[in-house]
């Protein structure tokens, strides 16, 4: 259950972020980008967001969570492929070693949504 | 009237982990001690490959253990035997050690011994093959046991961890004869992930393979100790295991920066 870890630290990340704003807003939605070539579990960080938020300045934000999926370059055919997670990595054409990884290594807190009323 | 603002942000999730990992890394770099996180699934040989190290290793290198793999006392106190420090450290039911809990034995290091007379640290991670793999505590190469009793496709379903892997020591190969597995299959299914790290058969019962994995430990040390000398001047197994391998990832200017010392403290309390 690393995402307990991983929630923690999205909490501290955007806290900071909050205490740096002078109207401390109320957050409406974190937005998170998750690759699936990672050790990450969205469905599990879903849930240790929503009870590590409880009675917190988060009760009741949204986690947004969007997926990249995973996607290798191979440099002899020069070109693009998407690998099988969990049964080949290897280009499909011509079996080189999955290398350049070009998008799924995603673990990033893209963007805070929050509220200001005037 | 409410209206709806964004802020962009851009911070990796793990950067908390990835800063104190950076700064562990700077203290191990201050003493000259090379650093290896060695993970694998509960099981697979860990602590009996450390034995080996130290027992063999004794004599050429002062090495330390932080020993996260807690679920007993009994590994710490195994490797105890060997006269080497072993910092236990206490991971809770963490299913993995962070950059934090490695800060703390590595104080714990500095406060008890002369850490500049370590030429190693090794660290024994919790059993997992999943988690550890991305929070990287400081270390200088990272290394990954497959025993052979696991299966041909581990590689496959737990990819992070072996490409991630420096150096992957297929375990218990004594146990070949009596089981239906082809070592090829395991070494294809890891290439297809990693094609530059060190692959070493090895087996800690007989001591197949064990000279090779000592070498890699003794070339790793150099490496670090001179990361511009040319890869030729190691010898001749070094070589063929270090192709292209990346040594020192550290990049100089992030050691110039002021350590974080209010996290780096609270990581002691």
């Amino acid at each position: 259950m690393h995402e307990t870890d991983m929630t923690k630290a999205l909490i501290m990340t955007v806290r900071d972020w909050w205490d740096s704003q002078p109207e401390r807003p109320p957050v409406e939605k974190i937005h998170l980008i998750v690759g699936q070539f990672t050790c990450v579990e969205p469905v599990s960080l879903q849930f240790a967001f929503e009870v590590q938020t409880r009675n917190t300045f988060l009760e009741g934000a949204e986690l947004v969570i969007r997926e990249t999926p995973l996607i290798a370059f191979c440099h002899p055919c020069q070109q693009q492929y998407q690998p099988d997670i969990g049964l080949r990595y290897a280009c499909p054409t011509c079996g080189s070693p999955m290398e350049d990884i070009r998008s799924g290594r995603e673990l990033k807190i893209d963007r805070i949504e929050y509220a200001l009323e005037d | 009237m409410h209206q709806t603002f964004d802020a962009a942000l851009g911070i990796n999730l793990l950067h908390v982990n990835q800063t104190g990992a950076d700064h562990n890394r700077a203290h191990f770099d201050e003493w000259e001690i090379t650093c290896l996180n060695v993970m694998s699934s509960p099981g697979a040989g860990k602590t009996v490959l450390l034995e080996r190290t130290l027992d063999a290793l004794r004599d050429r290198l002062k090495i330390a253990v932080i020993e996260g793999d807690m679920t007993t006392e009994l590994d710490a106190d195994r490797l105890r035997q060997y006269g080497a420090p072993v910092i236990a450290i206490n991971t809770g039911r963490s299913c993995h050690l962070d950059s934090k809990m490695v800060a703390g034995g590595i104080h714990r290091l500095e406060h008890d011994y002369n850490p500049a007379e370590f030429d190693l640290v090794l660290v024994e991670n919790v059993g997992n093959l999943v988690c550890p793999a991305e929070f990287e505590v400081g270390e200088h190469a990272k290394v990954a046991l497959l025993s052979i009793t696991e299966g041909e496709d581990k590689p496959l379903k737990y990819p992070i961890m072996f490409q991630e892997a420096d150096c992957l020591l297929i375990t218990k190969m004594d146990l070949a004869p009596y089981l239906d597995i082809d070592i090829q299959r395991i070494e294809a299914n890891i290439r297809q992930l990693n094609p530059h790290a060190a692959i070493l058969p090895v087996s800690a019962k007989t001591g197949e393979g064990l000279e090779a994995w000592f070498d890699w430990v003794q070339a790793q040390i150099t490496l670090c100790r001179r990361p511009l000398e040319p890869v030729s001047a190691i010898g001749v197994n070094a070589k063929e295991f270090l192709t292209e391998q990346p040594v020192t990832t550290e990049d100089p200017a992030a050691n110039d920066q002021e350590p974080a010392i209010d996290w780096i403290l609270e990581a002691d309390s």
